[in-house]
């Protein structure tokens, strides 16, 4: 079946009320610590994240499309996120998602899924199902997590740096081959899923990440929940 | 002549297996009634502590070599304590094949069973393409305590390339599922601000313990490269990343004071 396009632009518009502007995906952490200072650095982190954070939420969001155990999806989502500020994270975005998916193309796995996760799944899981309930497929799922995984750090850096967001509009597209291949790979993995179990999706993750998710939960005040 | 020409041959690896199997002994201590090592693997059984066994994996060659494929499985029975470390460093180094090394790594604890899997570190020497798989299966009421150290490259040397994930079940669900890519060849961003960000040490300490059911560890942030995190699961991992593997080791041993036994 043929996924509508339209259908794709409306999940992955930053404007879809999900509440993920809130989220800087480490940017902010990384910011502060001078590891992100201009386009290039911001390049850098956006590609790291990329094949790290955002494979594995591209995995879970197309295991998801494709019909797997959400719930299974959400325990994979855990093992693979050991920072349990990343983990409250997540599922807060989830729970926001939920809430934008059900308004939008309502559908019961949606709301089964809400009764079974009343304080949310795992966003990548949500936005695999939400997929599923707009008519798109397990590879359009992974590319609009693989998206997320990058358009949020860049779009952070722009308000935290004063960057040009020309500059990070350029970062975006010219890391878009590589967005491709990762949301291919996820797809893919997800297929493996299907016979193998979750232990097939990948796996791919960054201490540093986590570490920093860490230190920013400690700080008192933020511009972004995480 | 259709025939196809002899193929040339590729230097076959190494491959060898050490197991052991740990066993409660009826007395309160535990028994070894498996302890085979083969080829590089050579096993030594080491003074233990009160009921706990311990055996010591002795490198008789610098292994893995491109194209080696080793492993060790490791069960360890209700009621029986295990305390398994290695001798010395494991060196990843580049074969002639170009054929990755492979390293697999499988624990299995029954029952109350408890395991000290405490590796020295691994280094990954330039040129060489190690693959790392340990998985770790717990029953409900194990507790296990694993440190796994990665050193890329020795002293003034760019690492090799290495693939290491590390999976821990527990009651068959999945508590720990963890990939780690760096060195030449590893997806893009591995030594940037969302990857080492130029550290060439890193480890890792988990510690499953039931106990931490009734009372969790808190979140704690050590300095501005480690953590310690509880996971979704009566657990605790602590991850660092280091200058040198002699200060990662400093933060290792410190959490491993802490939370570990």
């Amino acid at each position: 079946m043929a996924s509508s396009l339209a259908a794709l632009l409306v999940l992955a518009d930053g404007r879809f009320p999900a509440g993920g502007h809130a989220h800087s995906g480490g940017a902010e952490a990384a910011c502060a610590a001078g590891r992100i200072h201009d386009a290039a650095t911001l390049a850098e982190f956006c590609r790291g994240r990329l094949h790290t954070a955002g494979l594995v939420a591209a995995g879970l969001a197309a295991a998801a499309a494709l019909g797997l155990d959400p719930a299974e999806l959400d325990a994979a989502a855990d093992a693979r996120t050991p920072s349990p500020a990343l983990r409250t994270a997540g599922r807060r975005l989830g729970r926001q998602l939920m809430r934008a998916a059900r308004a939008t193309w309502p559908a019961p796995e949606l709301d089964a899924l809400a009764a079974a996760f009343p304080r949310g799944a795992h966003q990548p899981v949500v936005l695999g199902l939400t997929a599923r309930a707009a008519g798109l497929g397990p590879l359009d799922a992974a590319h609009v997590a693989a998206y997320e995984s990058v358009g949020g750090p860049a779009t952070a850096t722009v308000r935290l740096l004063g960057l040009d967001p020309f500059e990070a509009s350029g970062v975006l597209a010219r890391l878009a081959p590589e967005l491709d291949a990762v949301a291919a790979e996820a797809a893919a993995a997800a297929r493996r899923a299907r016979t193998e179990g979750t232990e097939a999706l990948p796996a791919a993750s960054s201490p540093l990440l986590e570490i920093a998710a860490e230190i920013h939960a400690d700080w008192p005040v933020r511009l972004f929940a995480s | 002549m259709t025939s196809a020409p002899p193929a040339t041959p590729v230097p076959a690896g190494v491959r060898a297996t050490a197991r052991i199997r740990a066993t409660a002994d009826g007395r309160g201590g535990t028994a070894l009634p498996l302890l085979t090592g083969e080829g590089p693997l050579a096993l030594r059984r080491t003074r233990g502590e009160g009921a706990e066994a311990g055996v010591m994996l002795v490198g008789a060659m610098s292994a893995p070599l491109g194209g080696d494929h080793l492993a060790v499985e490791a069960d360890v029975g209700a009621g029986a304590r295990l305390a398994l470390a290695t001798a010395a460093a494991t060196l990843a180094l580049p074969g002639r094949g170009g054929a990755p090394a492979r390293y697999d790594v499988r624990l299995t604890l029954e029952g109350d069973a408890a395991l000290r899997w405490l590796p020295e570190p691994l280094v990954s020497v330039r040129g060489s393409d190690l693959r790392v798989r340990t998985r770790a299966e717990l029953a409900p009421g194990a507790r296990l305590l694993l440190r796994e150290e990665q050193v890329l490259g020795r002293a003034g040397e760019p690492g090799g390339l290495l693939r290491s994930r590390l999976t821990v079940t527990r009651a068959g669900r999945p508590l720990l599922d963890q990939e780690l890519a760096c060195g030449p060849g590893a997806p893009a961003g591995w030594d940037g601000p969302a990857g080492l960000a130029g550290h060439r040490s890193l480890g890792q300490l988990l510690v499953v313990d039931p106990a931490f059911e009734k009372a969790p560890a808190a979140a704690a942030v050590l300095g501005e490269f480690a953590a310690v995190t509880p996971l979704a699961g009566p657990a605790v991992l602590v991850t660092a990343l280091a200058p040198d593997a002699l200060r990662l080791r400093e933060l290792l041993d410190a959490a491993r004071r802490t939370y570990g036994w």
